[in-house]
Protein backbone atom coordinates (compact mmCIF):
# COMPACT_ATOMS: atom_id res chain seq x y z
CA UNK A 1 0.00 0.00 0.00
CA UNK A 2 2.74 2.16 0.91
CA UNK A 3 4.52 1.42 -1.99
CA UNK A 4 1.54 2.95 -4.54
CA UNK A 5 -0.06 6.03 -2.63
CA UNK A 6 1.44 8.42 -3.77
CA UNK A 7 0.47 7.42 -7.14
CA UNK A 8 -3.02 6.94 -5.58
CA UNK A 9 -3.20 10.23 -4.55
CA UNK A 10 -2.27 11.88 -7.83
CA UNK A 11 -4.78 9.88 -9.31
CA UNK A 12 -7.50 11.26 -6.83
CA UNK A 13 -6.28 14.73 -7.08
CA UNK A 14 -6.34 14.47 -11.05
CA UNK A 15 -9.82 13.56 -10.97
CA UNK A 16 -10.82 15.89 -8.79
CA UNK A 17 -9.45 18.61 -10.67
CA UNK A 18 -11.31 17.78 -14.12
CA UNK A 19 -13.69 16.92 -12.32
CA UNK A 20 -14.28 20.76 -11.30
CA UNK A 21 -12.82 21.87 -15.01
CA UNK A 22 -16.02 19.62 -15.75
CA UNK A 23 -18.71 19.74 -13.33
CA UNK A 24 -18.32 23.47 -11.99
CA UNK A 25 -19.89 26.69 -13.67
CA UNK A 26 -17.90 29.56 -12.96
CA UNK A 27 -14.76 29.92 -15.10
CA UNK A 28 -12.36 31.51 -12.34
CA UNK A 29 -13.89 27.87 -10.53
CA UNK A 30 -12.67 26.19 -13.59
CA UNK A 31 -9.17 27.36 -13.69
CA UNK A 32 -8.50 26.82 -9.98
CA UNK A 33 -9.19 23.09 -10.92
CA UNK A 34 -7.41 23.03 -13.50
CA UNK A 35 -4.69 24.11 -11.34
CA UNK A 36 -5.33 21.33 -9.24
CA UNK A 37 -5.05 18.80 -12.11
CA UNK A 38 -1.73 20.28 -13.29
CA UNK A 39 -0.61 19.97 -9.52
CA UNK A 40 -1.01 16.47 -10.00
CA UNK A 41 0.81 15.62 -12.78
CA UNK A 42 4.35 18.04 -10.55
CA UNK A 43 3.05 15.53 -7.99
CA UNK A 44 3.33 12.49 -9.93
CA UNK A 45 6.81 13.24 -11.87
CA UNK A 46 8.30 14.43 -8.36
CA UNK A 47 7.11 11.08 -6.58
CA UNK A 48 8.67 8.73 -9.70
CA UNK A 49 12.16 11.02 -9.39
CA UNK A 50 12.41 9.76 -5.44
CA UNK A 51 15.18 6.93 -4.71
CA UNK A 52 15.01 5.60 -1.08
CA UNK A 53 17.87 5.97 0.99
CA UNK A 54 18.35 8.86 -1.70
CA UNK A 55 19.40 12.63 -1.42
CA UNK A 56 18.91 15.96 -3.22
CA UNK A 57 20.58 15.89 -6.31
CA UNK A 58 23.58 18.14 -5.19
CA UNK A 59 26.91 16.71 -4.91
CA UNK A 60 28.32 16.00 -1.41
CA UNK A 61 30.52 14.09 0.52
CA UNK A 62 29.74 10.54 1.68
CA UNK A 63 26.41 10.75 -0.40
CA UNK A 64 26.37 7.47 -2.60
CA UNK A 65 22.36 7.69 -4.00
CA UNK A 66 21.00 10.49 -5.61
CA UNK A 67 17.25 11.57 -6.23
CA UNK A 68 16.69 11.37 -9.92
CA UNK A 69 17.38 15.36 -11.19
CA UNK A 70 15.97 14.69 -14.53
CA UNK A 71 12.29 14.81 -13.80
CA UNK A 72 12.79 17.64 -10.93
CA UNK A 73 13.90 19.88 -13.98
CA UNK A 74 11.65 18.79 -15.84
CA UNK A 75 8.96 20.18 -13.00
CA UNK A 76 10.30 22.98 -12.05
CA UNK A 77 10.69 24.66 -15.43
CA UNK A 78 6.54 23.65 -15.76
CA UNK A 79 5.43 25.28 -12.63
CA UNK A 80 7.09 28.66 -13.77
CA UNK A 81 5.41 28.08 -17.37
CA UNK A 82 2.12 26.92 -15.27
CA UNK A 83 1.44 30.19 -13.99
CA UNK A 84 2.36 32.08 -16.99
CA UNK A 85 0.00 30.42 -19.14
CA UNK A 86 -2.67 30.42 -16.25
CA UNK A 87 -2.88 34.40 -15.90
CA UNK A 88 -3.09 33.82 -20.05
CA UNK A 89 -6.34 31.99 -19.25
CA UNK A 90 -6.84 34.48 -15.94
CA UNK A 91 -6.47 37.51 -18.50
CA UNK A 92 -9.11 35.86 -21.14
CA UNK A 93 -11.61 35.50 -18.33
CA UNK A 94 -11.15 39.08 -17.26
CA UNK A 95 -12.41 39.93 -20.67
CA UNK A 96 -14.90 37.67 -20.51
CA UNK A 97 -16.29 39.64 -17.70
CA UNK A 98 -15.68 42.71 -19.60
CA UNK A 99 -18.33 41.58 -22.46
CA UNK A 100 -20.40 39.40 -21.09
CA UNK A 101 -20.75 41.03 -17.73
CA UNK A 102 -20.39 37.16 -16.02
CA UNK A 103 -18.20 34.17 -15.53
CA UNK A 104 -20.73 31.50 -15.21
CA UNK A 105 -20.89 29.21 -17.95
CA UNK A 106 -24.64 29.19 -18.65
CA UNK A 107 -25.12 33.26 -18.47
CA UNK A 108 -22.53 33.20 -21.46
CA UNK A 109 -23.57 30.30 -23.58
CA UNK A 110 -27.19 31.75 -22.99
CA UNK A 111 -25.78 35.32 -24.23
CA UNK A 112 -24.68 33.55 -27.24
CA UNK A 113 -27.27 31.76 -28.51
CA UNK A 114 -28.77 33.05 -32.19
CA UNK A 115 -32.36 34.48 -31.04
CA UNK B 1 14.48 6.96 10.27
CA UNK B 2 12.35 5.71 6.82
CA UNK B 3 9.16 5.07 9.26
CA UNK B 4 9.32 8.92 9.61
CA UNK B 5 9.72 10.29 5.89
CA UNK B 6 6.93 7.31 5.12
CA UNK B 7 4.40 9.09 7.67
CA UNK B 8 5.02 12.61 6.68
CA UNK B 9 4.78 11.48 2.97
CA UNK B 10 1.54 10.04 3.58
CA UNK B 11 0.19 12.97 5.71
CA UNK B 12 0.62 15.58 3.35
CA UNK B 13 -0.40 13.62 0.57
CA UNK B 14 -3.43 13.27 2.66
CA UNK B 15 -3.76 16.99 3.64
CA UNK B 16 -3.33 17.67 -0.05
CA UNK B 17 -6.64 15.70 -0.71
CA UNK B 18 -8.55 17.36 2.04
CA UNK B 19 -7.98 20.74 0.91
CA UNK B 20 -9.20 19.62 -2.81
CA UNK B 21 -11.97 18.10 -1.74
CA UNK B 22 -12.80 21.57 0.06
CA UNK B 23 -11.68 23.89 -2.64
CA UNK B 24 -15.20 21.49 -5.03
CA UNK B 25 -17.10 22.28 -2.38
CA UNK B 26 -16.72 25.69 -1.29
CA UNK B 27 -18.51 28.10 -3.11
CA UNK B 28 -16.96 31.15 -1.90
CA UNK B 29 -13.89 31.86 -4.37
CA UNK B 30 -12.28 34.00 -2.03
CA UNK B 31 -12.26 30.92 0.68
CA UNK B 32 -11.08 28.78 -2.79
CA UNK B 33 -8.53 30.59 -3.40
CA UNK B 34 -6.88 30.88 -0.05
CA UNK B 35 -7.34 27.14 0.00
CA UNK B 36 -5.65 27.08 -3.00
CA UNK B 37 -2.61 29.17 -0.98
CA UNK B 38 -2.48 26.56 1.20
CA UNK B 39 -2.33 23.79 -1.70
CA UNK B 40 0.51 25.16 -3.12
CA UNK B 41 2.28 25.28 0.53
CA UNK B 42 1.48 21.77 1.26
CA UNK B 43 2.82 20.76 -2.03
CA UNK B 44 5.68 22.58 -1.28
CA UNK B 45 6.27 20.86 1.82
CA UNK B 46 5.83 17.50 -0.57
CA UNK B 47 8.71 18.60 -2.64
CA UNK B 48 10.81 18.97 0.15
CA UNK B 49 10.12 15.56 1.17
CA UNK B 50 10.97 14.62 -1.99
CA UNK B 51 14.72 15.61 -2.38
CA UNK B 52 13.78 18.19 -4.69
CA UNK B 53 14.51 21.55 -3.20
CA UNK B 54 14.79 23.35 -6.01
CA UNK B 55 10.96 22.42 -7.09
CA UNK B 56 9.81 23.22 -3.79
CA UNK B 57 11.16 26.90 -3.73
CA UNK B 58 9.33 27.51 -6.89
CA UNK B 59 6.26 25.81 -5.90
CA UNK B 60 5.87 27.88 -2.89
CA UNK B 61 6.57 31.42 -4.50
CA UNK B 62 4.72 30.63 -7.34
CA UNK B 63 1.54 28.52 -5.60
CA UNK B 64 1.24 29.88 -2.43
CA UNK B 65 2.26 33.49 -3.85
CA UNK B 66 1.69 34.59 -7.18
CA UNK B 67 -1.31 32.18 -8.25
CA UNK B 68 -3.25 33.28 -5.40
CA UNK B 69 -2.44 37.15 -5.85
CA UNK B 70 -3.37 37.04 -9.03
CA UNK B 71 -7.06 35.00 -8.62
CA UNK B 72 -7.42 37.81 -5.70
CA UNK B 73 -7.00 40.46 -7.99
CA UNK B 74 -9.02 38.79 -11.01
CA UNK B 75 -11.69 38.07 -7.64
CA UNK B 76 -12.37 42.10 -7.08
CA UNK B 77 -13.39 42.21 -10.84
CA UNK B 78 -15.75 39.28 -11.18
CA UNK B 79 -16.82 38.74 -8.16
CA UNK B 80 -16.91 36.80 -4.55
CA UNK B 81 -19.22 34.13 -4.86
CA UNK B 82 -20.45 31.67 -7.62
CA UNK B 83 -23.73 31.71 -8.68
CA UNK B 84 -26.59 29.18 -8.00
CA UNK B 85 -26.53 26.13 -5.80
CA UNK B 86 -24.14 23.75 -5.48
CA UNK B 87 -25.10 20.77 -6.87
CA UNK B 88 -23.54 17.49 -8.21
CA UNK B 89 -23.45 16.45 -11.90
CA UNK B 90 -24.23 12.84 -12.17
CA UNK B 91 -21.96 12.74 -15.61
CA UNK B 92 -19.05 14.15 -14.90
CA UNK B 93 -18.85 12.36 -11.41
CA UNK B 94 -19.39 9.11 -13.49
CA UNK B 95 -17.37 9.67 -15.97
CA UNK B 96 -14.21 10.70 -13.02
CA UNK B 97 -14.96 7.58 -11.59
CA UNK B 98 -14.08 5.56 -14.28
CA UNK B 99 -11.24 7.60 -14.84
CA UNK B 100 -9.84 6.99 -11.30
CA UNK B 101 -10.78 2.88 -11.95
CA UNK B 102 -8.89 3.00 -14.64
CA UNK B 103 -5.71 5.09 -13.45
CA UNK B 104 -5.85 2.90 -10.26
CA UNK B 105 -5.54 -0.25 -12.22
CA UNK B 106 -2.59 1.65 -14.46
CA UNK B 107 -0.80 3.12 -11.68
CA UNK B 108 -0.56 -0.30 -9.13
CA UNK B 109 2.03 -1.96 -12.47
CA UNK B 110 4.06 0.31 -12.15
CA UNK B 111 7.63 0.14 -10.34
CA UNK B 112 6.97 0.27 -6.18
CA UNK B 113 7.21 3.82 -5.23
CA UNK B 114 11.42 4.78 -4.24
CA UNK B 115 12.56 1.83 -6.03
CA UNK B 116 16.09 2.34 -6.92
CA UNK B 117 15.83 0.07 -10.27
CA UNK B 118 12.64 2.15 -11.61
CA UNK B 119 13.18 2.75 -15.06
CA UNK B 120 12.93 6.30 -15.11
CA UNK B 121 16.61 6.12 -12.99
CA UNK B 122 17.86 4.22 -16.19
CA UNK B 123 19.67 6.01 -19.29
CA UNK B 124 20.25 9.70 -18.86
CA UNK B 125 19.92 10.06 -15.65
CA UNK B 126 23.22 7.90 -14.58
CA UNK B 127 25.12 10.30 -16.68
CA UNK B 128 23.66 13.29 -15.28
CA UNK B 129 24.41 11.97 -11.54
CA UNK B 130 28.02 10.75 -12.58
CA UNK B 131 29.58 12.68 -14.99
CA UNK B 132 27.93 15.95 -15.04
CA UNK B 133 29.77 16.73 -11.70
CA UNK B 134 33.20 16.39 -14.28
CA UNK B 135 31.96 17.64 -16.99
CA UNK B 136 29.83 20.75 -16.01
CA UNK B 137 32.25 21.17 -13.44
CA UNK B 138 29.36 22.17 -10.42
CA UNK B 139 27.45 20.20 -7.71
CA UNK B 140 23.84 21.02 -8.02
CA UNK B 141 22.81 18.68 -10.76
CA UNK B 142 19.34 20.26 -11.36
CA UNK B 143 21.14 23.24 -12.77
CA UNK B 144 23.77 21.21 -14.96
CA UNK B 145 20.98 19.70 -16.43
CA UNK B 146 18.49 22.33 -17.03
CA UNK B 147 21.23 25.19 -18.34
CA UNK B 148 23.53 22.38 -19.96
CA UNK B 149 22.48 18.95 -20.86
CA UNK B 150 18.70 20.79 -21.67
CA UNK B 151 19.97 24.23 -22.38
CA UNK B 152 17.89 24.34 -25.71
CA UNK B 153 14.33 22.95 -23.78
CA UNK B 154 14.77 25.59 -21.24
CA UNK B 155 14.94 27.99 -24.15
CA UNK B 156 11.51 27.38 -25.15
CA UNK B 157 10.32 27.13 -21.81
CA UNK B 158 11.61 30.99 -21.48
CA UNK B 159 10.05 31.71 -24.99
CA UNK B 160 7.09 30.26 -23.82
CA UNK B 161 6.96 32.60 -21.06
CA UNK B 162 7.72 35.66 -22.64
CA UNK B 163 5.21 34.94 -25.26
CA UNK B 164 2.70 34.25 -22.29
CA UNK B 165 3.41 37.92 -20.44
CA UNK B 166 3.22 39.26 -24.15
CA UNK B 167 -0.22 37.56 -24.42
CA UNK B 168 -1.80 39.20 -21.38
CA UNK B 169 -0.50 42.35 -22.03
CA UNK B 170 -2.23 42.29 -25.05
CA UNK B 171 -5.22 40.84 -23.80
CA UNK B 172 -5.69 43.43 -21.23
CA UNK B 173 -3.88 46.59 -21.85
CA UNK B 174 -4.78 46.42 -25.28
CA UNK B 175 -7.86 48.66 -25.02
CA UNK B 176 -9.12 50.76 -22.02
CA UNK B 177 -11.87 49.26 -19.24
CA UNK B 178 -15.18 50.39 -20.86
CA UNK B 179 -17.21 50.59 -17.65
CA UNK B 180 -15.51 51.82 -14.11
CA UNK B 181 -15.37 48.96 -11.36
CA UNK B 182 -15.39 48.78 -8.44
CA UNK B 183 -12.55 50.40 -6.45
CA UNK B 184 -9.76 48.48 -4.62
CA UNK B 185 -7.50 51.37 -4.06
CA UNK B 186 -3.91 50.61 -2.14
CA UNK B 187 -5.43 46.88 -1.08
CA UNK B 188 -3.99 47.18 2.39
CA UNK B 189 -3.73 51.21 2.54
CA UNK B 190 -5.26 50.69 6.50
CA UNK B 191 -3.45 47.77 7.87
CA UNK B 192 -0.15 49.26 9.67
CA UNK B 193 0.95 46.32 10.80
CA UNK B 194 1.28 44.61 7.42
CA UNK B 195 2.94 47.54 5.72
CA UNK B 196 5.16 47.81 8.51
CA UNK B 197 6.25 44.30 8.37
CA UNK B 198 6.21 44.06 4.88
CA UNK B 199 8.76 47.22 4.64
CA UNK B 200 11.11 45.27 6.71
CA UNK B 201 10.69 42.21 4.59
CA UNK B 202 10.91 43.43 1.09
CA UNK B 203 14.75 43.80 1.02
CA UNK B 204 15.11 40.43 2.38
CA UNK B 205 13.27 39.06 -0.07
CA UNK B 206 15.16 40.54 -2.73
CA UNK B 207 18.20 39.76 -1.41
CA UNK B 208 16.86 36.36 -1.08
CA UNK B 209 16.02 36.38 -4.62
CA UNK B 210 19.53 37.56 -5.75
CA UNK B 211 21.12 34.61 -3.87
CA UNK B 212 19.12 32.05 -5.06
CA UNK B 213 19.46 33.60 -8.45
CA UNK B 214 23.48 33.50 -7.69
CA UNK B 215 23.91 30.80 -5.70
CA UNK B 216 22.07 28.22 -8.04
CA UNK B 217 25.33 26.28 -9.17
CA UNK B 218 26.47 25.19 -5.70
CA UNK B 219 22.87 25.11 -3.50
CA UNK B 220 19.23 24.78 -4.75
CA UNK B 221 18.70 28.15 -6.81
CA UNK B 222 19.01 28.98 -10.72
CA UNK B 223 17.01 31.63 -13.05
CA UNK B 224 13.58 30.12 -12.57
CA UNK B 225 13.59 30.18 -8.72
CA UNK B 226 15.13 33.47 -8.49
CA UNK B 227 13.10 35.11 -10.61
CA UNK B 228 9.68 34.22 -9.11
CA UNK B 229 10.92 34.97 -5.74
CA UNK B 230 12.66 38.40 -6.71
CA UNK B 231 9.21 39.01 -8.27
CA UNK B 232 7.16 38.13 -5.16
CA UNK B 233 9.08 40.43 -3.35
CA UNK B 234 7.92 43.46 -5.76
CA UNK B 235 4.50 42.53 -5.81
CA UNK B 236 4.26 42.41 -2.07
CA UNK B 237 5.56 45.89 -2.37
CA UNK B 238 2.62 47.06 -5.02
CA UNK B 239 0.11 45.36 -2.55
CA UNK B 240 1.33 47.53 0.45
CA UNK B 241 2.20 50.93 -1.24
CA UNK B 242 -0.40 50.73 -4.43
CA UNK B 243 -0.01 50.22 -7.92
CA UNK B 244 1.63 53.90 -8.59
CA UNK B 245 4.21 53.94 -5.93
CA UNK B 246 5.54 50.37 -7.39
CA UNK B 247 5.64 51.62 -10.92
CA UNK B 248 7.70 54.29 -9.98
CA UNK B 249 10.22 51.63 -9.40
CA UNK B 250 9.53 49.53 -11.93
CA UNK B 251 7.99 51.31 -14.60
CA UNK B 252 5.82 49.14 -17.42
CA UNK B 253 7.37 50.41 -20.22
CA UNK B 254 10.86 49.13 -18.28
CA UNK B 255 9.77 46.21 -17.79
CA UNK B 256 8.18 45.09 -21.08
CA UNK B 257 12.05 45.72 -22.25
CA UNK B 258 13.13 43.35 -19.76
CA UNK B 259 11.02 40.68 -20.44
CA UNK B 260 12.48 40.51 -23.98
CA UNK B 261 16.10 41.03 -22.68
CA UNK B 262 16.12 38.16 -20.96
CA UNK B 263 15.13 35.94 -23.83
CA UNK B 264 17.80 37.83 -25.94
CA UNK B 265 20.74 36.80 -23.68
CA UNK B 266 19.72 33.44 -23.77
CA UNK B 267 19.30 33.23 -27.44
CA UNK B 268 22.98 35.37 -27.79
CA UNK B 269 24.81 32.69 -25.65
CA UNK B 270 23.54 30.23 -27.94
CA UNK B 271 24.80 32.22 -31.28
CA UNK B 272 28.17 32.95 -29.45
CA UNK B 273 28.55 29.08 -29.04
CA UNK B 274 27.78 28.84 -32.63
CA UNK B 275 30.59 32.12 -33.75
CA UNK B 276 32.73 30.20 -30.99
CA UNK B 277 32.74 26.91 -33.34
CA UNK B 278 30.35 24.87 -31.33
CA UNK B 279 27.21 23.81 -31.45
CA UNK B 280 24.03 26.03 -30.52
CA UNK B 281 24.34 26.35 -26.79
CA UNK B 282 27.30 24.43 -26.24
CA UNK B 283 28.85 26.66 -23.76
CA UNK B 284 32.43 24.10 -23.55
CA UNK B 285 33.62 26.53 -26.30
CA UNK B 286 33.04 29.37 -24.84
CA UNK B 287 36.24 29.91 -22.70
CA UNK B 288 39.58 27.52 -23.72
CA UNK B 289 38.93 24.95 -20.85
CA UNK B 290 35.71 23.33 -21.08
CA UNK B 291 34.57 23.65 -17.40
CA UNK B 292 35.18 27.59 -17.58
CA UNK B 293 33.27 27.74 -20.62
CA UNK B 294 30.28 25.55 -18.84
CA UNK B 295 30.23 27.96 -16.13
CA UNK B 296 30.46 31.49 -18.15
CA UNK B 297 27.38 29.63 -20.25
CA UNK B 298 25.33 28.70 -17.23
CA UNK B 299 26.19 32.31 -14.75
CA UNK B 300 24.79 34.12 -18.45
CA UNK B 301 21.80 32.13 -19.29
CA UNK B 302 20.38 31.81 -15.82
CA UNK B 303 20.85 35.76 -15.80
CA UNK B 304 18.63 35.79 -19.00
CA UNK B 305 16.34 33.41 -17.13
CA UNK B 306 15.77 35.21 -14.21
CA UNK B 307 15.63 38.83 -16.04
CA UNK B 308 12.73 37.30 -18.14
CA UNK B 309 10.57 35.19 -15.58
CA UNK B 310 11.04 38.29 -12.73
CA UNK B 311 10.12 40.58 -15.23
CA UNK B 312 6.89 38.27 -16.70
CA UNK B 313 5.71 37.78 -13.57
CA UNK B 314 5.62 41.79 -12.51
CA UNK B 315 4.60 42.86 -15.85
CA UNK B 316 1.41 40.32 -15.99
CA UNK B 317 0.78 41.32 -11.93
CA UNK B 318 0.79 45.02 -12.70
CA UNK B 319 -1.42 44.27 -15.74
CA UNK B 320 -4.11 42.31 -13.87
CA UNK B 321 -4.15 45.48 -11.57
CA UNK B 322 -4.39 48.19 -14.27
CA UNK B 323 -7.15 45.99 -15.84
CA UNK B 324 -9.58 45.82 -13.14
CA UNK B 325 -8.84 49.62 -11.47
CA UNK B 326 -11.47 51.89 -13.26
CA UNK B 327 -9.50 55.23 -14.96
CA UNK B 328 -10.08 57.88 -12.73
CA UNK B 329 -8.26 56.00 -10.03
CA UNK B 330 -5.10 54.93 -12.58
CA UNK B 331 -5.19 58.88 -12.89
CA UNK B 332 -4.79 59.74 -9.11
Amino acid sequence: MADYYNYLIVVLLMVIGLYIVMAQANLVKKLIGLNIFQTSVFIFYISTAKVSGGTAPIVVEGAELYSNPLPQVLILTAIVVGIATMSLALALVLRIKRAYGSVEEDVILEQDKPC
Amino acid sequence: MFAISTLLDISVLTLLVVVALAMVRERDLFATVMLSGIYGLLSASFFVLMDAADVAFTEAAVGAGIFPLLMLTVLTSVGRYEAGARRIRILPLVLMLALAGALFAAVVQMPPFGAVDAPSHAHVAQRYIHESPDEIGIPNMVTSVLASYRGFDTLGEVVVIFTAAVGVVVVLLGGRPKTPQQSSQALMAEHKVLRIVGKMLIPMILLFGLYVQFHGEYGPGGGFQAGVIFAVGIILYAMLFGLSNAQRVVPLGVLRWLVALGVLIYGSVGLASLLAGGEYLNYSVLASDSVTGQHIGIILIELGVGITVASAMVLIFFAFTRATRSRDELEE
